[in-house]
């Protein structure tokens, strides 16, 4: 029976093994962690209809129950290449052997201490989307890092996205759709709070988004400002304060906040350069892996028998992630028959 | 005094923490559909009056979002009530009933 890696446990990883254990192929996922779910672990509700995250999760890992093997705490080392052979080198020391390679190695969070204006790590009350993830584990207002609780909010769109300057010239797709949901979550903790975000387009692209975006305008009076943060400055009682231009005004805009959530967006995953290098895929200018090309094999990589699914080839929103990793799952099975 | 040449201009940019929503807030009550402007400047392209002045719906409604009043109240007295914004906008705002809530506001005490 061929064997498959898929290299990566997140929601794509898991999705891709299941279905292909599911056309009977033997398939090992390996991981670097010890959990399995990836980035959607650590999220609380998601867009665009605040359906729990772990809902998403548990399917997955129930669908994958028995039917896969998971290296846990694994990464591959180095790879090699015999015919239709792929041995893999392990970091626990092993060799493997596989018929198809799927890469799922998805995607990091961008690090807000390179947009340093913005006082990541120098003001408390700075944080970032995924940080504020936390505090909607349960119902309670948000407050500040010294317990105020938070009247005025600013979230900041395309932090570490569409920024030459930190090496990122692509859009990360859903942190605008993150910011609406994340906002609405906000007003829904801290009624009476004001609550602005700042964009430079409002890139509302899938179904529903345009329904919350309405929604958060008229049921929760969230305001929007078109506009770029240039700076951040702490005042003396650790309120913040925020400078930008409204630019449909053609004014500049200034305004104090108690809290200011980045919404930081999404870069190539660690390692996966050398992943790439190492399997003789191309990436692109973004880092992000390159197939074949993006409209009908976007899940074939320039290298026979390995494939690429969810965010290693781009930022996805989940429901993307997790169509492309069946849509790649198609696409081994079909390399396997026809060799 | 002699004059030296030089003045005092007023500050230009938008002070969120100083300004006051008030008119804003009592159109919103009356008319929400001021809420789901998303400044697509439909309105002010085929405004009648935009033809001879500065008028611009879209400018009106972004400035009551930034509480920014004083520049409301020239612009608004230039409108003649046409309704063509009306029939162009996107989001169904209801611009005329907007432009008589602001006349209806500003002829209040507190503003
Ligand atoms: S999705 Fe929105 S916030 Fe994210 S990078 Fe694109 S435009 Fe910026
Ligand atoms: S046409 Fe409607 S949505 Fe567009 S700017 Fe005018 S009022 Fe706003
Ligand atoms: S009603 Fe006023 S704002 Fe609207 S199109 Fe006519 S003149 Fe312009």
């Amino acid at each position: 029976m061929p064997r498959i890696a898929v290299i990566g446990g997140g929601v794509a990883g898991m999705e891709v093994a299941f279905r292909l254990s599911q056309l009977s192929f033997e398939v090992d996922i390996i991981e670097k962690s010890f959990i399995l779910g990836g980035h959607v672990h650590k999220w609380q509700k998601l867009f665009p209809d605040f359906t729990p995250a772990h809902q998403i999760v548990d399917q997955l890992k129930n669908q994958l129950r028995d039917k896969v093997n998971i290296l846990f705490g694994n990464e591959v080392i180095k790879a090699e290449q015999e015919n239709t052979k792929h041995i893999l080198y392990l970091s626990d020391g092993t060799t493997q052997v596989y018929d198809a390679i799927v890469i799922t190695t998805g995607f990091k969070l961008f690090n807000a201490n390179r947009k340093e204006e913005y006082g990541y790590s120098v003001y408390p009350n700075v944080i970032t989307s995924s940080e504020l993830e936390e505090y909607f584990q349960n119902d309670k207002p948000i407050i500040t890092k010294e317990n105020r609780i938070v009247e005025r909010i600013a979230f900041i769109h395309c932090v570490g996205s569409r920024d030459e300057k930190v090496g990122n010239r692509h859009c990360s797709k859903v942190c605008c759709i993150t910011a609406v949901k994340q906002a609405i979550e906000v007003a829904q903790r801290n009624p009476d709070a004001e609550i602005y975000l700042f964009y430079m387009d409002l890139r509302m692209f899938d179904r529903k988004f345009e329904d919350l975006y309405l929604q958060a305008q008229t049921e929760y009076g969230i305001k929007f400002v078109r506009g770029r943060l240039s700076e951040v400055s702490e005042k003396a009682d650790s309120r913040l304060f925020l400078k930008l231009e409204d630019t449909l005004l053609g004014k500049p805009l200034r305004l104090t906040v108690d809290l200011v959530v980045l919404m930081v967006g999404m870069e190539t995953a660690e390692n996966s350069i050398q992943l790439a290098n190492a399997l003789g895929i191309p990436v692109g200018q973004d880092n992000f892996m390159l197939p074949v090309n993006c409209h009908s094999q976007k899940n074939i990589t320039g290298n026979r028998g390995i494939f690429v699914a969810g965010c290693a080839s781009g930022p996805k929103s989940i429901g993307e992630t997790l169509a492309d990793a069946r849509s790649a799952a198609l696409e081994v099975y079909s390399y396997l028959n026809c060799n | 005094m002699p004059n030296f040449g030089f003045s005092i201009h007023s500050p230009t940019h938008i002070d969120l923490d100083k300004n006051y929503r008030t008119i804003f807030n009592y159109v919103k009550v009356k008319e929400p559909s001021i809420q789901k402007c998303i400044f697509c400047g439909s309105c002010s392209a085929t405004c009648t009056a935009s033809n001879y002045s500065a008028m611009s719906l879209r400018k009106v409604n972004l400035l009551l979002h930034r509480g920014m009043v004083q520049e409301v109240r020239s612009l608004t007295e230039q409108c003649l009530l046409c309704g063509k914004c009306y029939l162009v906008c996107p989001r169904n705002v209801n611009t005329r009933r907007i432009i008589l809530l602001i006349h209806e506001a500003l002829k209040m005490p507190l503003s």
